[in-house]
């Protein structure tokens, strides 16, 4: 007993597994057990075009059925989703930076604002920028009235005169939406760092930009690795922005497996897209782990 | 000794530097802000206009009408209280089972501790679009109605791993000599947990309840795969009429949910400040 430290593990006693259990079984009656179906269901083939049964066939080829049918909304969802990532880290970090080593005593509370848009719906949110951006919104006036149009078109922020129904809407949306999940984990990272690190660091590089890529920098990619993951994930799954923000040419996976589900009933067709996404991203999520050689995926 | 380690020339231009940066970083931040804001002022704004046709989303008149009524539109607030009534359900069912869960893991060594690490990660980097198809699978194939049950089952899922994460990050370093000491003193092993752990645990907690309220109320992908025909929630109901209709009523309740949130968060914050004070 004496010798123990105060931080050291219990053994773990039958009790632990009671603590453990209800969760345990939650996730394994609705997590494990769903993805199984869903893969056996992918493995089916569809008998009556007209009823939403199924019969399980080892039915390879809705996999490949799905990628070659689905293949731009594929390249689109992943393409969309990285854009928004690298915006979210370029906007992000900057913040997180600012945050961990320049915001002084109002530290708490910058930070606690930056949660506070994310307790407004998601949705109206978005809504909300359709106003701001929309043809009678305020800053298409202001581009009119000043005459900016032909500069924003040529900047592909906005395509004839419009900001709403394209492309760079839908990426805007996807930025806005996830950009906390960026900020967050970065500046969790940022300030754990030693504030006597970044002195010595001073000393030992004159240039500060030298020091930030020599010391701060590689101490805070756990954090960009975390905050990668937890946007680019669910920025490639979602589809409420391309569904409020884009057009007709911006559909991403999402909807196409929720219109696959819920209006078309195809179960083994929706199901084999369904998981050729997600098999897409945890190949994408494991090599990247490998790049960055960091173990940070659980914290 | 500090004499000595005072900069030398060729590191004379940092003094002028350092401000320059130092502005930069400050003025990148506000424009961060008036962007992460933006919608929001909007939102409020438009709570209190009054608009023409069926869409509040442009600016016309300022009204307090929409505040003086803001349930008159009943599919709104039915759905309203349904996101509620999930809500509530599922953040007290996640909340308790997540949060044992997080006390098991930061307390105890176990066999099979990396396994439920693992399992625990899982659903966070899991796409919400392929959570909710395979529920909707599961559901299908084991002919199970579609509603409320199955909308709260579906959220207590998401919600539990947030809840195990955020409570395990507040327990991190938590000195468990102390349930020792108590338990040395005579206290039963029950009123140990009562009056000692989980006094200490009770901010993580409170974290990751309020967490989970902000994720259930706001979800809408998984939620429309698992609602079924007949259940609605507040976000389905904005998301299905949005192409039809979106009336005043719609910001002014999302201005409620904010208020409710930020007066949670600010109890939160004012109990904290508070017990450091007198501690």
């Amino acid at each position: 007993m004496a010798g123990t430290t105060n931080t050291s593990l219990r053994k773990g006693r039958k009790s632990t597994y009671g603590l453990l259990s209800p969760a345990i079984l939650w996730l394994i009656l609705f997590f494990v057990v769903p993805m199984a179906t869903l893969l056996k269901i992918a493995l089916s083939t569809k008998p009556d075009p007209w009823l939403p049964n199924y019969t399980f066939a080892w039915e390879w080829g809705n996999f490949s059925d799905a990628v070659s049918r689905f293949s731009s909304e594929l390249y689109r969802s992943f393409g969309y989703a990285a854009v928004a990532t690298v915006l979210c880290i370029l906007i992000g970090y900057p913040l997180a930076y600012f945050l961990a080593f320049r915001a002084g005593k109002w530290r708490s509370l910058l930070l606690g604002l930056v949660m506070v848009p994310f307790f407004t719906s998601f949705l109206i949110r978005t809504i909300a920028w359709k106003t701001i951006l929309g043809r009678n919104g305020p800053t298409i006036w202001f581009l009119e009235h000043a005459h900016l149009t032909g500069v924003t078109d040529f900047l592909r922020l906005t395509s004839n005169g419009s900001f709403l129904g394209t492309p760079q809407a839908v990426i805007g949306g996807l930025t806005y939406n996830f950009v906390a999940f960026m900020i967050l984990p970065i500046y969790v990272s940022l300030e754990k760092i030693d504030i006597n690190l970044l002195d010595a660091a001073r000393d030992l590089y004159d240039v500060p930009a030298k020091a930030f890529r020599k010391i701060i920098l590689p101490l805070s990619l756990p954090g960009v690795f975390a905050g990668t993951l937890l946007t680019f994930i669910p920025a490639a799954g979602d589809y409420i922005n391309a569904n409020l923000l884009g057009n007709a040419n911006t559909t991403m996976i999402g909807s196409q497996i929720e219109n696959l589900f819920l209006s078309e009933s195809n179960y083994p067709a929706a199901a084999a897209l369904s998981f050729i996404f997600m098999a897409i991203i945890t190949a994408g999520v494991l090599v990247y782990a490998r790049v960055l050689g960091t173990e940070e995926l659980s914290a | 000794m500090t004499a000595t380690t005072t900069p030398s020339p060729t590191a004379s231009p940092r003094p002028e530097r350092r401000p320059l940066t130092s502005r930069i970083l400050g003025l990148w931040a506000w424009l961060v802000y008036l962007w992460l804001f933006a919608p929001i002022i909007v939102i409020i704004a438009f709570s209190f206009n009054k608009p023409v046709g069926k869409f509040n989303t442009a600016w016309k008149q300022f009204t307090f009408d929409n505040w003086l009524h803001p349930f008159n539109k009943p599919e709104y607030r039915d759905a309203l209280v349904t996101s509620l009534q999930v809500a509530a359900v599922a953040v007290v069912i996640a909340t308790i089972i997540g949060g044992l869960m997080a006390l098991a893991l930061s307390k105890y060594d176990f066999k099979g501790k990396g396994l439920v690490n693992i399992v625990v990660v899982l659903p966070l980097t899991t796409p919400e679009i392929v959570m909710g198809s395979s529920l909707f699978t599961l559901f299908f194939a084991r002919n199970i109605g579609f509603g409320f049950t199955t909308i709260v089952i579906a959220h207590v899922l998401f919600c539990i791993s947030f809840v195990a994460m955020t409570v395990q990050a507040r327990m991190r370093g938590f000195d468990w000599a102390l349930e020792d000491a108590a338990l040395d003193l005579g206290s039963s092993p029950w009123r140990t947990f009562r009056t000692v752990t989980f006094p200490l645990i009770l901010p993580g907690i409170a974290a990751a309840a309020l967490l989970s309220f902000a994720l259930s109320i706001d979800d809408y992908i998984i939620t429309s795969f698992v609602a079924g025909d007949r259940t609605k929630t507040f976000p389905m109901q904005i998301f299905n009429a949005n192409k039809v209709e979106i009336p005043p009523q719609v910001q002014v309740l999302a201005t409620m949910i904010l208020m409710f949130t930020l007066g949670l968060m600010a109890i939160g914050a004012w109990r904290t400040i508070r017990r450091t004070a007198t501690t």
